[in-house]
Order: C-alpha cells, then sequence, then structure tokens
C-alpha cells in the first residue's frame, strides 16, 4: 500500500485551518528556507488511508491477543466514553483548585482504593508508564538511603528472568545492577539471594508473579533477606493482573510498588499511549514521593507537595483520564470484581495450558498463575520449528502471537497470558489452532516456513530492518 | 557445528585463542546459532579493564540482547572495529570474527578445550 506521502495531487489539500487572523510575525534567522511539504490529499482520501492502515493492524477488538506479560485484556468502552466527558477533558492544570474539587477526588479516591490493592500507603500519579514507574520507585530508593547517610548503597539486584526494563531502569537511575539467576524452577534462588544482599545493596526488584508466570512462594523469605542486609524492596505491577484483590504487595514485603493502569485498570494500550504507571510506596517513604498529592481538608481537598519530594517526574498530576478510566474500572468490579477478575485470568491461562499439553511442553510443568511459557526447544533441535515459526503461522488465523523468545532464561520461549477477559470458546479454538499447527508443521516442516501466506507482507527481513531502519520519507528528486 | 581444536572454550560459549601473551575473544559458532541473525555489536575501548565473568560488552539478535563474558581478567588491547558495521561476520564466520584482543592477563577462568566443549553444548537442554 502506498504511503500518504505518496498519495494525492498538488492542490488538492484540505483547508482544516481558518484563514490566519493574527499578524505575521518575522521570525528572522529561524525562518524556513522552503516550504513544509505536506502531504495534498482530500479529505475522503486522507479517511480511507487510515482505515485501510486500520484494516491491516490486529487489536483486541479484532480477534485474540495472547501477548504474554502484556495483558491485552478487553476494556470496557463505557470508560472511554467517561474520560471523553467535557467535564473532565475541558479543565486545565492551572485552573484554581476550588473549580476543580471533582478531579482531585477522582484522584483521592482512586489512590485510596490502589493502595489497598497493593498494600501501600500512599500513591503518586505522575509517572506516565511502566517504566517511568520504575524509574521513580528507585529515585524513592535513594532518595532513602540517602536521608539516612547511608550513601554506600549503589547495587540494584534484579533477577535474569526480570522485564529489560528494570535493569534499564536501575542503570538510569545511578545504580549497578547485580543479574541474579534463576533456580531450576524459575523463581529466585534464595542462596544466591543471600550472597548477593549485602551492605553495598539499596535494593531489590522483583514482580511476582515471575516473567515465568510463576508465583514465588518464598517471597517473605526473600523480602526479609533484602531488608535484613538493609536495602529496600520494589515491586513491579507488570503482573498485577494475577492476583489484583487476592494477594498484596505490600503483604509480602515490599516497600515501593509500581502499577500499569494502562493493562491492568481499563486503558487499552499497545498503541503508544497515553499511559500510567504510579508509583506507591509505604508510609515511612510517601515523604519523597513526587508532585502533589490530593490531601482532604474538611470537606475539600488541596494538593500539597510531599515535604522531601524527589521533585516532579512529569508535569503536573500525570495522566489525569487515564486515573479517571481506573477508578471508574474500580467502581464497576468492586471488591467482589477485581479478585474475580484476577481468578479468571489465572484460570483461563491454566485452562489454555492445559488443552496445549500433549502438544506444546510448558517450561515449567506446574500450574501457573496469569500466564504460561511453551518451550519449542526440541522441535527446533529435531525438525527445525521455532517458537517464531508457530508465531508467524498463527497471523494466517486471524490471532495475535503469543510474547517470544522472552523470558530470556527460556530457549524457544513462547509466553501466552489469555486474560480474563476471552470467552471459553476463543482459549478452546485458539489451543486447537496453535496444535493443528504444530502437527502440520512435523508432517511437513518446510511449509511453515512459509508462512503467513494471507497477511498484508509476509515474513519481514528482520535483520535489515534493524541494521539499516529507513524511517524517515524522501520526496523523489525532481 | 564447528569446534576448532587449537581454541579454548568457556561456559557462557565464548572463544579464546592464544598468540603469545595475548588473547583473542570471540563468540563461538553454538553461541551465533542460538542467537540467531546479529544486528548490533557493542565493545569496550582500547585500555578498559576487564574481570573474569563480567560482561565486556554485548550482542543484539533480532531476538534479544546478550552479554559477552569476559573469560579473563586483564586490559583490552584492541577491537575488532570492522564488527560494528558488520556484526553479520560473527553469524557468517565466527571463528574469524574475534571480538577483543586482550593483554596484561593476569587471571583467567577454567576453560574447557574443544573436545570438552563439544560435550557441553550437547548437553545443553
Amino acid at each position: 500500500m502506498k504511503l500518504i506521502f505518496e498519495l494525492g495531487t498538488d492542490g488538492q489539500g484540505t483547508d482544516l485551518l481558518p484563514e490566519c487572523d493574527v499578524p505575521k510575525a518575522d521570525p528572522g534567522p529561524f525562518a524556513r528556507s522552503s516550504a513544509v511539504r505536506l502531504p495534498q490529499v482530500s479529505e475522503v482520501e486522507l479517511s480511507r488511508h487510515y482505515a485501510a492502515l486500520a484494516r491491516r493492524a490486529h487489536g483486541v477488538s479484532d480477534g485474540f491477543y495472547p501477548l504474554g506479560s502484556c495483558t491485552m485484556k478487553y476494556s470496557p468502552k463505557i470508560n472511554e466514553e467517561l474520560a471523553s466527558m467535557r467535564e473532565f477533558t475541558g479543565i486545565h492544570p492551572l485552573q484554581p483548585e476550588d473549580s476543580v474539587q471533582g478531579c482531585l477526588e477522582v484522584l483521592a479516591r482512586c489512590e485510596t482504593m490502589l493502595c489497598e490493592i497493593t498494600g501501600m500507603d500512599s500513591m503518586s500519579f505522575q509517572p506516565a508508564a511502566g517504566a517511568h514507574g520504575e524509574f521513580t520507585g528507585l529515585l524513592l530508593i535513594r532518595a532513602y538511603h540517602k536521608s539516612r547517610g547511608d550513601e554506600q548503597r549503589r547495587k540494584i539486584i534484579v533477577p535474569d528472568s526480570a522485564h529489560g526494563t528494570n535493569p534499564a531502569s536501575a542503570a538510569m537511575a545511578g545504580y549497578e545492577v547485580v543479574n541474579l539467576p534463576s533456580g531450576p524452577d524459575g523463581c529466585v534462588d534464595l542462596d544466591a539471594l543471600k550472597q548477593a544482599a549485602d551492605e553495598k545493596t539499596a535494593g531489590l526488584m522483583l514482580t511476582n508473579p515471575n516473567t515465568v508466570g510463576l508465583f514465588d512462594r518464598n517471597i517473605l523469605d526473600i523480602t526479609k533477606i533484602i531488608h535484613d542486609a538493609g536495602g529496600l524492596c520494589y515491586y513491579d505491577g507488570a503482573n498485577m493482573n494475577a492476583i489484583m484483590g487476592i494477594a498484596r504487595p505490600g503483604d509480602m514485603g515490599f516497600d515501593i510498588v509500581h502499577l500499569n493502569l494502562h493493562k491492568t485498570f481499563s486503558t487499552p494500550h499497545g498503541g503508544g499511549g497515553p499511559g500510567s504507571g504510579p508509583v506507591g510506596c509505604k508510609a515511612s517513604l510517601s515523604r519523597f514521593l513526587p508532585g502533589f498529592l490530593p490531601n482532604p481538608c474538611g470537606s475539600r481537598y488541596s494538593l500539597k507537595r510531599p515535604p522531601n519530594s524527589i521533585g516532579d517526574v512529569k508535569a503536573f498530576y500525570g495522566n489525569f483520564l487515564v486515573v479517571l478510566k481506573a477508578y471508574a474500572y474500580l467502581l464497576e468490579l468492586g471488591k467482589e470484581g477485581i479478585p474475580e477478575a484476577a481468578r479468571n485470568a489465572v484460570l483461563n491461562a491454566n485452562y489454555m495450558m492445559s488443552l496445549l499439553k500433549g502438544h506444546f511442553q510448558a517450561a515449567y510443568d506446574r500450574p501457573c498463575m496469569h500466564e504460561f511459557v511453551i518451550t519449542l526447544e526440541q522441535e527446533k533441535k529435531t525438525s527445525g520449528i521455532s517458537a517464531a515459526d508457530i508465531a508467524k503461522a498463527l497471523l494466517d488465523h486471524g490471532i495475535h502471537p503469543p510474547t517470544m523468545y522472552f523470558p530470556l532464561i527460556v530457549q524457544e520461549a513462547l509466553m501466552i497470558e489469555p486474560t480474563e477477559t476471552e470467552p471459553r470458546e476463543t482459549l478452546e479454538e485458539a489451543a486447537k489452532v496453535m496444535n493443528q499447527i504444530l502437527d502440520e508443521a512435523q508432517k511437513e516442516p518446510s511449509t511453515i516456513h512459509l508462512q503467513p501466506l494471507h497477511t498484508p507482507v509476509r515474513r519481514l527481513d528482520e535483520v535489515a530492518a534493524a541494521r539499516r531502519p529507513i524511517v524517515c520519507y524522501e520526496y523523489p528528486q525532481e | 557445528m564447528n569446534f576448532p581444536k587449537d581454541l579454548k572454550y568457556s561456559k557462557s560459549h565464548e572463544w579464546v585463542k592464544q598468540e603469545g601473551t595475548q588473547i583473542l575473544v570471540g563468540l563461538t559458532d553454538y553461541a551465533q546459532d542460538a542467537l540467531g541473525d546479529l544486528v548490533f555489536v557493542n565493545l569496550p575501548e582500547p585500555g578498559d579493564a576487564l574481570r573474569a565473568g563480567e560482561a565486556l560488552g554485548d550482542v543484539e539478535s533480532v531476538k534479544a540482547v546478550s552479554d559477552i563474558i569476559s573469560p579473563v581478567d586483564g586490559t583490552v588491547a584492541e577491537i575488532n572495529e570492522t564488527l560494528l558495521d558488520a556484526p553479520e561476520t560473527i553469524n557468517q564466520s565466527p571463528y574469524e570474527a574475534w571480538l577483543i584482543r586482550v593483554k596484561d592477563i593476569f587471571s583467567e577462568e577454567d576453560l574447557m578445550n574443544a573436545e570438552e566443549y563439544e560435550s557441553f553444548c550437547a548437553a545443553q537442554t
């Protein structure tokens, strides 16, 4: 299909803006040397172009999307409608507090509910996404040690199964990353952790359930080892969907938590945002939180900066409308619905794993949480069928591939997270398709390497795309 | 899969070639095959200190980024700059595409010979 720049003819553009009615300023040396070249297309061409692009994309509204570690669940549309209300979209962050009491109340109530779910005491909504939340959490850890004059703590311990953003955030916050090898069961190796934790340890970053979809049963021992060494424990909320309303990071011994509201709490994601990665903490750390928090004063709310705040990590109050959607979602599901969603997420994953058993090898053969990992290592060795082959073949069936080659501790990994919003029939159909793909590939391995056959583009040259990406359009020379 | 007899091997799949008092370090055929097509290579600077068991750089394939582990304590004498623009050389000829040359080596990890490394790879499940 053509790019927007290749469409249209000169003079065919659409006038979207009214005539300029302010005097033209002279930009002097900053003036452009040539006119801006915008695509010259009519409105109907523009509309068709983007409709065609949308048809070629795949979202949760198009089909099953079991992308592990991403929680691509369906987010109720009604929450989008609430977030589009003029009363919420038409406000300005510098408006007098008296005129935005409703919005401050949303922030305050959402904070209370999410603190209840995570077992934390306060929360800042400023961070805009998951990795931003991680980075903010690490700045809290740094502020804590600094406030105690304990600045020799330079190490952050991260298990080798962690999301890649964990070590990246720690390095970004100026810490040295200590990579902790997982035990054979995919969980934290307690002896290795004891070895690693010492007077130089600033903290530990962990997800539980972890990235192989298992709940680490030693979690209380793990957080105790870190606390005994004088460090803090950071909970990456990426996998919160498995335990929300059932188990609380605060009760597991974590001091700081981030959540991905755009994932777990009803904002669709994968399209570039906006997201929200609020950071919650225990009361002893509240004074370091970034931004401004809504404080109740009698019957109204006012915004206050925590006394020893690390400052701002984003302008104003973060992505408020995403918080609003989370708040609506929490009210809709209630204290019965939130744990029920988590239980169904776990049930769906286990059901799908059981449907794939007999064909596919589970990386860890025990009941999983909200996601599980299968490995094609044997198939790759014996018949050349790789995880990527299965993923590509699924595209012909209108199913988004699972996460591939992650976590790194499993060879030829496919990581499947069905989520709680998929009906049983979808899981059965998807498992049937996957089993058939593998059966056919084992009979005739050469055919699978050609798939997908029916997608707008087939196998792309990933190497060339990574080595020599072309991301700028160049107009043909005239 | 190729396991040249004149090289020594580490458990993290680097090969070591002795050249007088210095060594060359590269990635084995097994490693390049497991990583898949490489798209970027990050190497240290000449003069950098190396610690055995710690990352000396990393390689990025279409699948993932992986650390390259130093098999020795020593100092980087030279890096193979041609790899920075042509990481595919590692996939094409892993035993010619040396990554770095190391000097002033004062301690070395336990390394395997070709035969031992071959059975080590065969045992990887």
